[in-house]
């Protein structure tokens, strides 16, 4: 613990060097920007500024590249809380709640929420990833292809499992998710499936063009067209800050999105990205109000946000321990260390503790950055609210559009984007949810992927997922959850009280 | 009785049965191994039987004619808009496209006056265009005579 402490000290000593927060200041502004324009995602903001970090320090890089990242994900909460456009998939539970909440007069609170709660999330994060990374990095090391199948799966059992309505309607939007991942080439054998000729289907579904059109347009489409329009709001300044009961409701859900997403994060792989769906589906089972959650629940914007800031951490312990990205950003910042001649792995705290102290301190001092610079603009970013809906819903529309088309500049992912919004008109309409579609898209891929390696790995034995002690715990764990839903609605069933009037009852008499 | 259950779950059951059909090109693999087309058919199944359940479990849901459907002409207009975005986009070029699109949501179906329509679309299409592809170099269709 000593040397811990004594080697903080010495990567604040670089961290507070003027050069180095200079460009963490950079970096962060950069980020924060990047993040609130909806399509210029934190991959994109990193990937653009990768050949101007080229003539840096390796240090002066990797702070100036992480402030950006993690700038993105403060930044990108305002966009989904303000317009209903998540930017990334990290930002789509944080829709639900977080736009309730400001259609509602809270967005300065549910801002100023998402802000603290991602300062929270990164600060704690990062004092595990301090003292836990090489611990946890070998851990992360032991998932192979058998646990990432039963995590994947385990997270949309989760999902279903905790989602507000029934199991079987959520577990049939998340395999109509799968179902939508498998467009494209099959990473296995290279057959194109369900593609029909267009050369831009062969990638597959972007998770933003899906998780635009399922949220932002879908929004636009329900709601420009009603007969009351939605009301202009004129915040007060007393109303950017959270209330007292508010500020009580988001610390529980704070602290167990921190977990939850750092845990998840760490894992190699892009796991992470469940951490915000997880923490949502968590904090709605564990609410002693579960129907306040998609009309304004606090807790579901604390909870979501925390967790994948917190995630952002956790990402960094495989690539800084072990040097093995757990994502892409992860993959493009490795590649930019690795340009400056390092080589990031179990040798780099040793061989190059100012680096690494120096980065880990570098994240505190980005924390603090984004926290100032992010809340001061949380009363500049309500004022979305003052433009009247008739000018607001196009404005929004031709940011769903340019947020599409930049990811990849292909009018195919706007068009997917256009059909995502009318899926999730008509399911909106008809009462399913939309987000497990998102989180099936997503996992799609890696979870077959994971299937099939495992099969490969075990000549076709199925036991493969029971036998090793990981998988067949988090498959014992999804079976029991499951189990307990099936046992809750035979219960209901059950009740026979339930189904007799009131009157019969004798509670009128 | 036509329930939103109920029509959920017969639409996931065709989707189920249209994605057996169309992945009956597809090698299936076998229960060992796995080829392209077993994945799909195997959450088409998951799908249909899902979809069969929302269905039968769906009797209780409220009846299609309940929900209000009141907004649904604006919907499928603004949808028609999006289209022709769409389409548009790599034809006309960012800046027209968006200024057409915005011009006839704000004058013709939410009846601003023109010069306001116009003043808020050519602000947005072209400063938008300005801010991503100017300034933050993620490029955008240019139409005719580079507009």
């Amino acid at each position: 613990m000593a040397e811990t402490l004594q080697n903080l000290g010495l990567g604040f000593s670089i961290a507070l060097q003027p050069a180095v927060l200079l460009y963490a200041f950079v970096g962060c502004v950069v980020g924060t920007l990047v993040g609130v324009l909806p399509g210029v995602g934190p991959l994109a903001g990193i990937s653009l500024l990768l050949p101007a970090t080229f003539g840096l320090t390796a240090t002066n890089a990797i702070v100036m590249l992480a402030g950006i990242y993690y700038g993105a994900m403060y930044g990108g909460s305002t966009t989904s809380i303000l317009m209903r456009i998540p930017g990334e998939a990290a930002s789509v539970m944080t829709c639900i709640d977080g736009y309730a909440m400001a259609r509602k007069g809270r967005a300065g609170a549910a801002l100023a929420i998402a802000a603290i709660g991602s300062f929270v999330a990164g600060t704690v994060s990062v004092v595990a990833l301090m003292l836990l990374a090489p611990p946890l990095a070998s851990f992360a090391l032991r998932f192979g292809p058998p646990e990432y199948f039963a995590l994947l799966l385990l997270g949309l059992l989760v999902l279903a499992y905790m989602s507000g309505g029934s199991m079987v309607k959520s577990l049939a939007m998340a395999v109509l998710g799968l179902l939508l991942g498998m467009i494209g080439i099959d990473q296995m054998s290279g057959y194109f499936r369900f593609s029909y000729g267009i050369v831009e289907l062969g990638d597959g579904l972007g998770v933003v063009p899906i998780a635009v059109g399922l949220f932002g347009i879908a929004e636009v489409l329900a709601t420009a067209g009603q007969e009351v329009p939605p009301q202009v709001l004129k915040p007060k300044l007393r109303d950017l800050l959270p209330s007292r009961q508010e500020w009580r409701d988001s610390v529980m859900p704070i602290g167990r999105g921190t977990v939850l997403g750092f845990l998840i994060g760490i894992i190699p792989g892009s796991a992470h990205i469940i951490s915000s769906f997880v923490s949502y589906a968590v904090e709605r089972r564990l609410s002693r109000h579960p129907e306040e959650f998609g009309q304004g629940a606090v807790a579901g914007v604390a909870g979501p946000e925390s967790a994948n800031n917190s995630a952002t951490s956790g990402a960094f312990v495989p690539m800084l321990a072990l040097g093995v990205p757990s994502g892409p950003i992860p993959a493009v910042m490795l590649a930019a260390l690795m340009v400056h001649g390092v080589s990031p792995g179990p040798l780099l705290i040793k061989e190059q503790p100012e680096l690494f102290w120096g980065f880990i301190a570098s994240m505190y001092v980005g924390n603090l950055m984004l926290l100032a610079l992010n809340l001061p603009m949380v009363g500049i970013f309500v004022n979305v609210l003052r433009v009247p809906y008739s000018l607001l819903y196009p404005s929004i529309i031709m940011f769903c559009v340019v947020g599409v088309y930049a990811v990849n500049g292909s009018v195919v992912d706007v068009g997917i984007a256009i059909v995502m919004g009318a899926l999730g008109y008509i399911l909106r309409k008809l009462g399913f949810e939309t987000a497990p579609i998102v989180l099936g898209a997503i996992l799609a891929p890696m979870i077959e992927l994971a299937l099939r390696q495992s099969l490969a790995m075990s000549d076709g034995q199925y036991t493969i997922f029971v036998s090793r002690p990981i998988s067949g715990t988090l498959l014992a764990f999804g079976a029991a959850l499951v189990l307990l839903n099936l046992v809750s609605w035979m219960a209901r069933g059950l009740d026979w009280r339930r189904r007799i009037p009131l009157d019969e009852k004798g509670e009128n008499s | 009785m036509w329930t939103t259950d109920r029509i959920g779950g017969s639409a996931l059951c065709l989707l189920a049965v249209l994605v057996m059909w169309e992945s009956r090109s597809l090698p299936l693999g076998s229960w060992r191994n796995p080829g392209p087309g077993y994945f799909p058919v195997l959450l088409a199944v998951i799908l249909l039987v899902l979809g069969g359940l929302v269905w039968a479990m769906g009797g209780g849901a409220a009846l299609i004619a309940a929900v209000g459907w009141g907004e649904a002409r604006q919907a499928v207009i603004i949808l028609a808009v999006c289209v022709f975005i769409c389409l548009g986009l790599e034809r006309l070029g960012y800046r027209l496209t968006m200024l057409a699109a915005l011009l006839f949501l704000v004058w013709l179906v939410e009846r601003r006056s023109f010069v306001t329509a116009a003043a808020f679309a050519f602000a947005l299409a072209f400063g938008t265009y300005y801010l991503f592809d100017t300034l933050l170099r993620v490029p955008l269709p240019r139409g005719p005579f580079n507009v």
